[in-house]
C-alpha cells in the first residue's frame, strides 16, 4: 500500500500531535491524583484532592461557581438551540428572500469578530444601558454566543433532509405545525441535540466574555479557576479541571455517536 | 370555508410553506444578535472617539484622543513635537509576529496530519478526526494550565527530561515568547487541521496517480500539484488559527511574561479597576477588529479567486 497518497513521517507527524495535544491533559489528570501535597513530588495514588473540591474550605466558593456555569450554560444552550433551529428552517426551508445573506452574516457575527471584542462591546453595551453585571448580564452574552455553535449541526443535519417528507404530510392535509412537529423535529432531532450539546460546552467553556461581563462577586467556574491560578497551580484545582475535562470528553463523546448514529440516511 | 379545496403542494414552491413565517422565524436570531452583539460593535465604535472621564467611565463629547494616544506621543508633559508612539505599535507588531508564527507551526504540523487523516480507510477516518477535535472541547482555560503545569521549571517536562539526562538544568520554558507560541498552537490546532482535511478529502487522488506513473517523485508532486489545488483549505485553517491567535487572552496572561504582552491584554487592562480608560480600550479593540477584517476580505478574496479558477 504505498501508492502516491502516502508520505514517509506523516503519520509520526499525526502521532506526534495527537501526543501535543493529549500529553498536558494526561499530566493534570494523573497528578490529580496525587496523594502529595506537594505538586511536584508524587506521593502515591489518592482521592484526597477530590474530597478537598467537595469538602474543603474553598468548597462553598467552588460549588457556587459551579452551579452558575451549569444552570447558565443549560439556559443557554437550551434558548440558543431554539433559537438555531428557528433560524436554520426558514434559512433553508423559506427559499428566496430579501435579507437572507444579511441574516447568514449575522448567525456568523459571533464567529468572526474576536472574543475579545465581543466581550468588550457587550460591556460597554450593558454600561450604557444600565443593566448591573451580574448572572443575568453573562446569561445573555452566553445566549448570543453560542446561537451558532447550535445553528452549525442543526442547519447541516437539515440540508440532508429532503423536503419530500414534509410535502408528502402536507399533501395528505397535515397543517405546518404538525408537518414540523411530527415529521421534520423527529428527523432533525440529531442535529437538534448536537446543537444544544454544543452550545453547552461552548457556553461552559467561556472565560473572556464572562469575565468582562459578570461584575464583581459573581463567578463562573472558569473566572473562579483562573483566579485561584493566578496564585499558583493547587491540587485542587487540577481536581476541578480533571473534573471539568471529564464532563467535556463525555459530552461531545455524546454528541459524537449521536451524530454518528444520525448520519445514516433516512430515506431507507 | 369546508368545501374549499386544500392548496396543491406545488403552489407552496421550494419555501415548503414556512415562506409566511420566516419573520417570526427569525426575530429571535436579530434580537439576540442584533441587539446584544451588533450593537454593541456599534456602540464600541462610537466609544472609542468619546472622550475619557476618571475612573472608567466616559464624557459624551467627540474626541480622537483614544486614537491619538494609540499612534502619537508628544512627551511627558505633553509639550513636545508630536512624534508617532512605538509602544501600542510594538505591541500590536509583537502579536501579529507571535500569531503568524503559531499559525506557520500549526500549517507543519496540521498539513501531514489533515491529509494523514483523509488517507485513512472511511472506517477510521472519523474516529481520528475525533481524537484531533476532542482536545478543543476541553476548557480553554483548563488546556492552558495544564500545558503550564507541564512545561513550568520543575514540572514533568523538565523533570522527565533531567531524569533521561538530556539535560543538566531545567529549561526555562514559562514567561518566554515561546510559551505564548506554544499555547496559541495547542489552543488553535484543531482550527487548521478541520479546513485542511476538508479540502484533502475532495482531493482527486488520481491526479497524484498519473504524476506518480509519469515518474515525478512524490515530493514533487506534493509541491506541483497537491499544495496548489489544496490552497484554499490551507488558507482557511491559517485564518481559523491566525484570528483567534491575534486577540488571544489566556496563552500570553497565563504563559508569557511581561515581555509577551499581547493586545488581548492591552485591552483587558483598559477595563479593570480605576487605572483603566474605556475610550482607549474601545479603539484598540476597533483597531483589532479592522486586522480581522482585513484577514477575513483576504480570505474572501483568495476563495473566490480559487472558486472562479476551478470553473
Amino acid at each position: 500500500m504505498k501508492g502516491p497518497r502516502h508520505y514517509p513521517g506523516f503519520a509520526a507527524m499525526t502521532v506526534g500531535c495527537l501526543f501535543i495535544l493529549y500529553a498536558p491533559l494526561l499530566v493534570i489528570t494523573i497528578y490529580s491524583f496525587n496523594g502529595s501535597t506537594s505538586i511536584t513530588t508524587w506521593g502515591g495514588f489518592s482521592l484526597r484532592w477530590y474530597a478537598e473540591v467537595f469538602t474543603g474550605p474553598e468548597a462553598g466558593r467552588f460549588g457556587a461557581a459551579a452551579w452558575n456555569s451549569i444552570t447558565i450554560a443549560l439556559i443557554a444552550a437550551v434558548l440558543s438551540t431554539a433559537i438555531a433551529t428557528a433560524a436554520a428552517v426558514a434559512m433553508l426551508r423559506g427559499g428566496a428572500f430579501k435579507g437572507k445573506s444579511a441574516t447568514f452574516a449575522l448567525i456568523n457575527l459571533p464567529l468572526m469578530v474576536p472574543e475579545i471584542v465581543t466581550a468588550v462591546a457587550t460591556l460597554i453595551f450593558f454600561s450604557v444601558i444600565g443593566l448591573t453585571p451580574g448572572y443575568l448580564t453573562i446569561l445573555i452574552a452566553h445566549i448570543t454566543f453560542c446561537i451558532p455553535f447550535a445553528y452549525l449541526p442543526i442547519a447541516a443535519r437539515l440540508q440532508g433532509i429532503e423536503a419530500t417528507y414534509e410535502q408528502a404530510a402536507r399533501d395528505l392535509y397535515a397543517t405546518r405545525g404538525q408537518a414540523f412537529r411530527l415529521i421534520l423535529l423527529p428527523l432533525l432531532a440529531p442535529g437538534v441535540i448536537s446543537g444544544a450539546l454544543l452550545a453547552f460546552i461552548i457556553s461552559l467553556d467561556d472565560f473572556i466574555i464572562t469575565n468582562f461581563v459578570k461584575g464583581a462577586g459573581m463567578e463562573t467556574l472558569p473566572t473562579a479557576i483562573f483566579g485561584s491560578v493566578k496564585q499558583g497551580i493547587k491540587p485542587n484545582i487540577m481536581a476541578i479541571s480533571t473534573l471539568m475535562l471529564a464532563v467535556s470528553v463525555i459530552f461531545v463523546t455524546l454528541s459524537y455517536l449521536i451524530n454518528k448514529r444520525g448520519s445514516v440516511p433516512p430515506t431507507t | 370555508m369546508a368545501g374549499m379545496p386544500p392548496k396543491l403542494p406545488e403552489t407552496l414552491g421550494e419555501s415548503h410553506g414556512y415562506r409566511p413565517i420566516i419573520a417570526p422565524l427569525l426575530a429571535p436570531t436579530w434580537g439576540m444578535i442584533g441587539i446584544f452583539l451588533l450593537l454593541p460593535v456599534i456602540l464600541m465604535a462610537v466609544y472609542s472617539v468619546l472622550t475619557k472621564e476618571f475612573r472608567g467611565g466616559v464624557d459624551w463629547s467627540f474626541s480622537l484622543a483614544a486614537y491619538d494616544q494609540f499612534f502619537i506621543t508628544r512627551g511627558l508633559f505633553g509639550d513636545e513635537q508630536p512624534q508617532i508612539e512605538w509602544t501600542y505599535i510594538a505591541i500590536f507588531w509583537r502579536s501579529i509576529w507571535q500569531a503568524g508564527l503559531a499559525t506557520l507551526v500549526c500549517l507543519i504540523v496540521g498539513f501531514p496530519t489533515a491529509w494523514f487523516i483523509a488517507t485513512r480507510p472511511a472506517a477510521t477516518r472519523s474516529l481520528w478526526l475525533f481524537a484531533i477535535t476532542t482536545p478543543y472541547w476541553v476548557n480553554l482555560l483548563i488546556r492552558t494550565v495544564s500545558l503550564k503545569f507541564l512545561i513550568r521549571d520543575n514540572g514533568p517536562l523538565n523533570e522527565g527530561l533531567m531524569g533521561l539526562g538530556l539535560i543538566d538544568a531545567p529549561i526555562a520554558l514559562v514567561n518566554t515568547n515561546g510559551a505564548v507560541m506554544l499555547g496559541l498552537f495547542y489552543s488553535y490546532l484543531p482550527f487548521m487541521v478541520l479546513p485542511i482535511y476538508a479540502a484533502a478529502e475532495r482531493y482527486n487522488f488520481a491526479l497524484s496517480e498519473a504524476a506518480a506513473d509519469l515518474y515525478a517523485p512524490r515530493w514533487v508532486v506534493l509541491r506541483e500539484i497537491v499544495l496548489p489545488l489544496m490552497r484554499p483549505g490551507l488558507i482557511a485553517g491559517c485564518i481559523l488559527v491566525f484570528v483567534p491567535s491575534l486577540g488571544a487572552f489566556l496563552a500570553p496572561d497565563l504563559l508569557g511574561g511581561a515581555k509577551s504582552f499581547m493586545i488581548g491584554s492591552l485591552i483587558e487592562e483598559q477595563f479593570k479597576g480605576s487605572m483603566g480608560n474605556w475610550p482607549f480600550g474601545a479603539a484598540v479593540a476597533m483597531i483589532l477588529m479592522t486586522l480581522v477584517l482585513i484577514a477575513l476580505l483576504f480570505y474572501a478574496r483568495t476563495a473566490t479567486a480559487a472558486r472562479e479558477g476551478a470553473k
